[in-house]
């Protein structure tokens, strides 16, 4: 067996990088400095972070380089490290947060979990007490490269600070290589304050991907080409820049329709008339059926994660499975899957459809629209008569409305995220941004900033009352850089998913999720920016409108029904046949 | 459930075997035995890790090994193709009834006595897991005292991996 590691240059090669230019004379300068000019020398301009202790160096070097090198502020080291994500969420940049040593850099942790579940590019800087106290207990000292093992794609210890400028680089190299992730760099306080030569260089390259091997995608085309009912999977691998034409085009000749997971969502525009939507737990039904009638199955850049299949066992039991992923682990790990191939999506893409034939599917076209047309009853069966009713898909239909092409929505965690997975429109990649894998209450409010920072483009945060308690003192970060966040909170009073699940499994038992009582307008008046409150459709609307406009942080307090349910629904563990699709299916 | 020996080069570095040991429990896979060393180039150590599942577990301990920065090749070793090696020191009690019993165990085992006491004996045995655990059981009865075994070393026969390219640090 030989391996099939990706190949590259060392950061630390004392020969240029491709298309690297030898730039100047190297100078003599402190850890802390060459923290700051190694950040500007891979192309970072904008970072987060939060000072203290043991980075008061590096912060005193980021006040000299203020003309280079942006910082924001955050209310918390959570918000920071949530900012950093939504950053590179929205610009496939790498995400950069600061931290300090000890609760600095535990608060970083949800973080950079929430980033490394959705293969998200990040470095996390962190300072820690001087090496000689480390391993003492030392007044806020922790170790942090211990504590994030299991959550980082890798992390660092610098005990020299002649391998510092090196470990920065080769940690922007493994974050934004292969299947992107965070990575920590945990630098002591001496370290920081120790001299050494420094030579700048240029960006680092992303390594190499394998190439799969020819004969697989022979076997893929053979497998596409055979198939009556073809359907591609897509998810957060697939959901980059310049990836969509492709996916599109092979759809186009296999005649395949295309479901995607939560994470490839934005992806394709959903006014693609091949795309069914997101599938899985609370996937649109036509998409769901679609995947479990399919008699072959290409899954893009896609961990068939639990969420999305239900139970395994079950899992598509028609289809043959193709599997395409840039990281060779993922083949077979959830799924047993008939061809996978591990490479550059794009790249095997435009292979396999050279050896595709141009396919016609009418039974597989009259299929698709039954199920779709079933989905657009199921949907409008479930709808309040009462127009003055705010439902969910009232209120993202006026969404749909009021945002433009470039508008980014972020999300928290709960059913606003899966109502907006369900019902909002997108038009082009990287558009949404929400904690997908690790599913983080709370992650909205710093991703939003982190989003807006990164495009300059109008960002709309939808939230929940319990998610947005979380993290909400972010607003004085909103309010202290005059950002423009959108925040709708749909209000419930209620923790709703959870609700949800009490109502249909335990019996109605609301344990400990009845919230309410905070007047999140007046809170955020406090913070120094305007809100309003709004119970009806055109009430919504006229806010909404009036908040896009208004150029300023603004929050929209819209009350929804706490018994609203999110549906369809597929039960944990059970497969599609168990799909709940109306609240008085859900209550027998 | 089939037994796999896997051989792992990985950046002789600190906190490697951790970042190692660390993805078998994040995993959930069991580990039965496992052996670090540094090999004849400085920078790199050897893992020998053995496990008990099926394919699907072995394959996913090797792409998921495979996946950490600092290690730098992994594969199962072909099951007709390797030598495994063990090494055990087992200490056992040494009275004049047991005494030549012990002694005629060692000498069939082609066991060393490594030290001897007017109480116990100090026993050396080398072979594969099956021989070390065959040594244990005729010693039980006769009163082991305590027992330590290195876990399984392994190679493959004739030329195979370390063809890995690594800079030696000065």
């Amino acid at each position: 067996m030989k391996s099939e590691r990706m190949t590259g240059f060392s950061p630390s090669s004392s020969r240029l990088w491709p298309g690297e230019v030898y730039q100047r004379q190297p100078e003599r300068m402190s850890g802390a400095r060459i923290v700051i000019e190694t950040l500007i020398e891979q192309g970072v301009t904008d970072v987060f972070g939060y000072p203290g202790g043991q980075v008061l160096n590096i912060y005193d070097e980021l006040y000299r380089a203020s003309d280079r090198l942006n910082h924001f502020l955050t209310a918390h080291e959570q918000g920071a490290s949530h900012a950093a994500d939504g950053y590179s969420r929205v610009t496939g940049k790498v995400g950069v947060v600061i931290a300090t040593s000890g609760p600095g850099a535990t608060n970083l942790v949800t973080g950079i979990a929430t980033a490394m579940l959705d293969s998200i590019p990040m470095v996390a800087i962190t300072g820690n007490v001087p090496t000689t106290l480390i391993g003492r207990d030392s007044f806020q000292e922790i170790n942090i490269t211990g504590i994030t093992l299991p959550i980082t794609k890798h992390n660092y210890f610098v005990t020299d600070v002649r391998e510092l400028a090196d470990t920065i680089r080769e940690a922007f190299q493994i974050a934004k290589s292969g299947r992107p992730g965070p990575v920590l760099i945990d630098i002591p306080k001496d370290v920081q304050l120790a001299e050494c030569e420094f030579e700048p260089r240029g960006v680092v390259p992303a390594l190499e991907l394998p190439v799969p091997e020819l004969a697989d995608i022979d076997r893929a085309a053979a497998l596409i080409n055979a198939a009556e009912r073809p359907y591609i999977y897509i998810g957060g691998g697939a959901a980059g820049e310049g990836m969509a034409a492709d996916i599109q085009e092979l759809a186009e000749k296999a005649d395949a329709y295309i479901g995607c997971t939560f994470m490839g969502l934005s992806a394709l525009p959903t006014s693609d008339p091949r795309f069914l939507g997101m599938q899985g737990m609370h996937g649109h039904y036509a998409s769901s059926m679609a995947n479990k009638e399919a008699d072959l199955i290409i899954g893009v850049g896609v961990r068939f994660s639990d969420r999305a299949t239900g139970n395994t066992a079950k899992y598509a039991q028609k289809a043959r499975i193709i599997q395409i992923d840039v990281d060779g682990s993922e083949i077979n790990k959830n799924v047993r899957v008939d061809v996978g191939l591990v490479g550059d999506i794009v790249a095997i893409f435009r292979q396999l459809k050279e050896r595709c034939r141009q396919a016609d599917h009418p039974a597989w076209r009259d299929e698709i629209a039954a199920l779709r047309a079933e989905e657009a009853r199921l949907s409008a069966a479930g709808e309040a008569a009462d127009p003055a009713v705010l439902t969910p898909r009232r209120l993202f239909d006026a969404l749909n409305e009021i945002k433009d092409r470039d508008t980014i929505i972020v999300t928290d965690v709960g059913q606003h995220q899966m109502w907006a997975a369900q019902y909002t429109d997108f038009e082009r990649v990287r558009r949404f941004a929400s904690s997908g894998g690790l599913g983080t209450m709370g992650y909205g409010m710093g991703a939003a900033i982190g989003a807006r920072i990164a495009t300059g483009d109008r960002t709309v945060l939808i939230t929940g009352d319990g998610s947005f308690g979380m993290n909400l003192n972010e607003m004085a970060t909103l309010v202290r850089y005059g950002i423009p966040v959108v925040i709708v909170i749909m209000n419930n009073g209620v923790l709703g998913m959870v609700r949800q699940w009490q109502t249909l499994f335990f019996g109605k038992r609301y344990s400990h999720t009845v919230l309410g009582g905070t007047d999140f307008v007046r809170l955020a008046e406090a913070f120094g920016m305007r809100g309003e409150r709004v119970a009806t459709p055109a009430d919504f609307r006229a806010a909404f409108a009036r908040a896009m406009e208004s150029g300023e942080p603004y929050l929209i307090d819209a009350v929804i029904d706490k018994d609203e349910f999110v549906l369809p629904m597929l039960k944990p563990g059970g497969s599609i046949e168990d799909i709940i699709t109306s609240k008085a299916e859900a209550s027998k | 459930m089939k037994r796999f020996v896997i051989a792992a080069l990985v950046e002789n570095k600190y906190g490697v075997l951790t970042r190692v040991s660390g993805l078998f429990m994040r995993r959930g896979f069991n580990i039965d035995s496992l052996t670090v060393g540094e090999t004849d180039n400085p920078a790199l150590s050897r893992i020998t890790v053995t496990v008990k599942g099926d394919d699907y577990l072995s394959g996913q301990i090797v792409s998921q090994l495979k996946k950490l920065h600092n290690v730098k090749q992994v594969e199962i070793l072909d099951e007709e193709q390797k030598v495994e090696r063990e090494l055990m020191l087992v200490k056992v009690r040494n009275t004049p009834d047991n005494r030549s019993e012990i002694l005629a165990a060692a000498a069939i085992y082609r066991a060393k006595v490594i030290d001897y006491n007017p109480d116990s004996l100090c026993v050396e045995v080398t072979g594969e897991p099956s021989k070390v655990n065959a040594f244990i059981n005729v010693m039980r009865p006769l009163g082991i005292i305590e027992l330590c075994r290195t876990g399984v070393v392994a190679l493959e026969r004739g030329t195979a991996l370390t063809d890995v390219e690594v800079v030696i640090a000065d």
